[in-house]
């Protein structure tokens, strides 16, 4: 174990933690090669915090991102949403986990090309529990008047900014963002963080963002470093700044 | 190995479910190719080779009594080479153990037996020994039907006498290939035998000393044969002749011919279908395949690689798979071929089979195929040519979907995202969806027209013989007797009914135009024999002037109210002028028909019949045949469910063989157009089925949004390939056309269903083998990267 992760002291007397990742191992096997992308990393995320994972790319971070979204299972180690193992879950019970409680971003959008914006968010809200009105989505990432757009005629920072509003629009217990602004320019990429903050801010989702943008780890309540399949700092910040405030 | 092809060998390896589906499409067609041009190829050479090696006679007539002398003065023709006077007649036999009459034709053979013209392949036993005119040798598939073999003895009513025959040898000849007894439309050699009789056994039972009743000729080669005709026939005449005939219009020969014909016809039609999918499938592979190779072409143009190379570089992959399509077509087509030849020797009775493919039907499937493959992928390959490499190297544009790309996007608005999906994407390529279902619908349509053979024949079989010969037997006399005649067959055991009709061999000429063809004469309001219109609406047969079949009005180019000039070929010969008074529509057959009394009027005899029409009582048949097989005056007996049964026999099995092709190579077609239209989609759409996976949709849902497109597209595909398969069935139809057969166009609802069932399995099959790849859909790696 290389680095403990704690609750943000101000909060943890309020916040139950809602992922809990502990000895995760990722190995894989080029051939004859093994890669271990994930080395015995212990990891916690507490409701409503906002954690920023920080590395170069390699060091782990996305591998570690995906197997806490259910999208990847560790080698090693054990993975607990709330009550619930992950570690050793079916294909079934993991899509369920993602269906019900996970919320994704990733770089590229992926957004389903043939479907309007809206479409694209009903898509969720369609299999969800307790969805938001896909307009209401929309309108929580500052779309409101792009709904029946298609992706086609979407900016890159409008697309992401559906991507987000798809992924929250079924009120989910966690979201993960994976290099959400690696696409855009810095003005764009600030919409989108912002996006991503007022989710986090007035949903109460916890939210873990993959950058190797340092300058967005001033937005985080607390920033683990990733290097070499390890966490190798971890950062707490007493004052979260306003994505606006950030420049890159 | 040059790196670029080292490549494509990779991504033909990659592509392996895909470049095999299009290999076999094309294989099945180069295979149908192969067989029916193989085996037609075969069957020439096997019949050719047959008819030179035991002479098969050029020219074939047939006399009521003649001296020998006139086979002398015929011999005399100018282009003459052989001739050999014959007797021919026919004889009804009685054969242990089985009830109803045997027809067999007895022809004359030298004793000892000196070989001329349609010599006899002896198979076994020996030919008759002189004095010993009771010895005869049979056919062998007629002795096969029944258990005889050499020693095997039957009764035989010989002009009225009934004579015990001992049958001393079994033997094939080139003359009954195809043996077809009196007015039989397939081969029954149960009811029907050929036997070989010494010549002075049959001059002495007929009484045709030093005369002879059949003729039959060589030519020398260059020798004009119309001219020899026309002598025959006139030399004939005096002596009751009914016109010679050539080798084609020979009734055994025309059947083996016809056979090939409709063998040339099958290798025209089909393999143009599953060419014309393989190069709209090799085309689609192509073009994706491309589409995800920008960057690697872009690079190979940043290296220097001109236009040309990249472009053949991707033809080589369709030249590839066309290649493997053609050598599996080419080994599936000899092994077919080869099958279908022995079928046919096994049939037909060929004494050897010579299986002779030759290389130009090999030659041509090959070419044909690449040249479609080719032209579907060439599209392809040139767009890959023209790309200017900066802009290769940049990822596409995403494809834009708008508002306005038509109102189906707003009829897909009430639908769930998953069906928007499919819907939205099959409406943005429609072209690509339509071929698809095209594809697909061929399929479905290739087997309908081979399901509908089915149904034709049972029409076929309905409209003959139940709508029109309502008839149970045709009893055809030795030669025509009073009408008073039907009276003592009323009387008979188990008759019913009984009808007097004629039948009389006559020429009838327009112009330039002419045809032999039987006048048949039928009373005025027959009920064993009913004609229909169109309409099905019965035909009264006019009191004077002509009723022809259409296709017969059609082969002499006459209509109504014109008039044909009637060669009667029989008795004394007149000849006269009568108008066509109506046509009508048959299946089988080119019939003219006649009111009997006009008939007997134009031959200056009153009041007779040669064939009686009987209905009978089916308890008791065995009486009725018992006696029938005793009277001097019956030539043959046809009985219609013996007809029925082996029309169906015959015809129904060689059937049954193509429907089973057929269903083989429509599922392949099927499975081939489906898969690959799936594993397309699935190479273009991985990334949002991915995308929907990570939103937590489960396999079986994004199945949905894969598997919906293509059900949607094989739903699209039914009425598709029912209106194909329609229209193949037409095609064939006017395809096969012969003056004996005429496929009626009926494609029964079952047949729809049917071919839509099979065609549906086979991409329910296509669709699982997809399905077992969204399971292994990495989500990760497809998220990861940029399309």
């Amino acid at each position: 174990m290389v680095a403990q992760t704690s609750a943000p002291a101000s909060s943890a007397a309020e916040h139950r933690p809602t992922l809990i990742g502990s000895g995760l191992s990722k190995t894989y096997h080029a051939g004859e090669v093994a890669i271990h992308a994930l080395r015995q990393v212990d990891i916690t995320l507490y409701e409503a915090e906002l954690v920023v994972l920080l590395g170069p790319s390699g060091s782990g971070k996305s591998t570690l991102l995906n197997i806490l979204g259910g999208l990847d299972t560790p080698t090693a180690g054990e993975v607990r949403f709330r009550d619930h193992a992950l570690a050793g879950a079916s294909d079934t019970e993991l899509t369920r986990y993602r269906r019900d409680h996970v919320g994704f971003v990733f770089q590229f959008y992926n957004l389903i090309a043939s479907l309007t914006a809206a479409e694209n968010i009903a898509l969720v809200t369609e299999i969800a529990r307790a969805p938001l009105a896909p307009a209401e989505a929309l309108a929580t990432v500052g779309l409101a008047d792009r709904v029946d757009a298609f992706p086609a005629q979407l900016s890159g920072g409008e697309q992401q900014r559906v991507a987000i509003a798809r992924a929250i629009a079924k009120q989910p217990d966690i979201l993960l963002c994976d290099e959400p602004t690696g696409a855009l320019d810095s003005r764009t990429g600030v919409l989108v963080l912002e996006a991503i903050a007022q989710v986090n801010r007035d949903l109460g989702t916890t939210t873990a963002l993959i950058t190797h943008n340092a300058t967005i780890a001033d937005m985080a309540d607390r920033v683990l470093r990733f290097a070499d399949g390890r966490i190798v700092d971890v950062q707490e910040n007493a004052v979260r700044k306003a994505p606006g405030e950030l420049s890159w | 190995m040059h790196p670029l092809n080292r490549k494509l060998w990779r991504d033909l390896y990659r592509l392996r479910g895909q470049a095999l589906a299009i290999a076999l499409i094309i294989a099945s067609g180069v295979a149908v190719l192969v067989m029916s041009l193989a085996a037609a190829q075969s069957l020439l050479n096997s019949a050719n080779a047959y008819y030179e090696r035991y002479r098969f006679a050029d020219v074939f007539a047939t006399v009521k009594r003649a001296p020998i002398s006139v086979a002398r003065r015929i011999a005399q023709i100018p282009g003459v080479q052989q001739v050999e006077p014959r007797i021919v007649e026919q004889a009804t036999l009685d054969i242990v153990g089985f009830e109803e009459p045997v027809v067999a034709s007895l022809v004359s053979i030298s004793v000892p037996y000196r070989p001329t013209l349609n010599r006899l392949v002896l198979r076994s036993g020996r030919f008759p020994e002189p004095g010993h005119n009771h010895e005869v040798v049979a056919g062998e598939a007629f002795a096969e039907a029944h258990s005889m073999h050499p020693g095997s003895t039957l009764q035989a009513l010989i002009n009225g006498r009934k004579q015990t025959l001992v049958v001393v040898g079994l033997a094939l000849s080139p003359e009954f290939v195809y043996a077809i007894g009196p007015g039989a439309l397939v081969p029954d050699s149960k009811r029907y035998g050929v036997l070989w009789m010494g010549r002075e056994a049959l001059e002495a039972g007929y009484d045709l000393d030093a005369a002879f009743n059949d003729i039959v000729l060589s030519l020398w080669h260059g020798a004009s044969l119309p001219s020899v005709l026309r002598e025959i026939d006139r030399l004939l005449r005096p002596y009751g002749g009914v016109g010679a005939v050539a080798r084609k219009d020979q009734i055994s020969n025309w059947f083996v011919m016809n056979e090939i014909t409709q063998l040339h016809n099958i290798a025209r039609i089909l393999p143009v279908i599953f060419l014309a999918v393989g190069a709209f499938l090799a085309n689609m592979i192509l073009a994706r395949l491309i589409a995800t190779e920008r960057s690697e072409i872009g690079l190979l143009k940043a290296f220097g690689y001109g236009d040309a190379a990249v472009a053949w570089h991707y033809a080589k992959l369709i030249v590839a798979m066309t290649a493997l399509g053609v050598l599996i077509g080419w080994v599936g087509g000899y092994w077919l071929g080869l099958w279908l030849t022995s079928v046919y020797a096994v049939f037909f009775r060929f004494p050897t089979l010579l299986y002779t493919p030759g290389s130009v039907a090999f030659a041509v499937a090959a070419l044909v195929s690449l040249v479609a493959t080719l032209s579907g992928g060439v599209g392809a390959a040139r767009r890959a040519a023209r790309l200017p490499p900066a802009e290769a190297m940049r990822p596409p544009e995403p494809p834009v979907f708008t508002r306005n790309q038509g109102a189906f996007y707003r009829f897909t608005d009430w639908l769930d995202q998953a069906s928007r999906i499919f819907l939205r994407q099959a409406l943005r390529w429609p072209l690509r969806s339509l071929l698809t279902s095209l594809g697909i619908g061929a399929a479905i349509g290739i087997l309908i027209s081979a399901l509908q053979w089915l149904d034709a024949i049972d029409r076929m079989v309905e409209a003959y013989y139940y709508e029109q010969q309502r008839q149970d037997a045709i009893v055809a006399l030795v030669g025509s007797e009073p009408d008073s005649i039907t009276g003592d067959f009323l009387r008979l055991p188990g008759v019913i009914a009984a009808e007097g009709h004629r039948f009389v061999a006559a020429r009838l000429h327009n112009g330039h135009l002419s045809q032999r063809e039987a006048l048949i004469g039928v009373p005025a309001g027959s009920q064993l024999e009913i004609l229909r219109d169109d309409s099905g609406s019965r035909i009264t047969i006019p009191p004077n002037g002509l009723l022809l079949s259409a296709k017969l009005a059609e082969m002499l180019d006459v209509s109504v109210g014109e008039h044909l000039r009637i060669e009667v070929l029989e008795g004394r010969h007149p000849v006269v002028s009568a108008p066509v008074v109506a046509l009508f529509d048959t299946l089988i057959g080119t019939p003219a028909y006649m009111h009997i009394d006009a008939l007997n009027e134009l031959l200056k005899e009153r009041n007779q019949t040669n064939a009686v029409f009987l209905l009978i009582d089916e308890h008791q048949h065995q009486r009725l045949f018992a006696r029938l097989k005793t009277i001097p005056a019956v030539g043959s007996v046809m009985l219609r469910d013996a007809a029925i049964q082996m029309f169906h026999e015959s015809v129904g099995e060689t059937i049954l063989i193509y429907v089973t092709f057929y269903t083989f190579f429509a599922c392949t077609l099927a499975i081939g157009v489906t898969y690959n239209a799936m594993r397309i989609a699935l190479s273009e759409r991985g990334r949002e089925l991915a995308t929907l996976r990570v939103l937590g949709f489960y396999t079986g849902e994004i199945s949905y949004v894969l598997l919906g497109e293509a059900a949607m597209l094989v739903v699209l595909a039914i009425p598709l390939g029912c209106l194909m398969g329609f229209g193949l069935t037409v095609i064939l139809a006017s395809a096969f056309e012969t003056e004996l057969f005429r496929i009626p166009l009926v494609v029964e609802p079952a047949t729809y269903a049917t071919a839509t069932v099979v065609v549906l399995i086979a991409t329910l099959i296509a669709g699982i083998l997809v399905h077992r790849r969204l399971a292994h859909l990495d989500l990760i790696a497809v998220l990861k990267t940029r399309e």
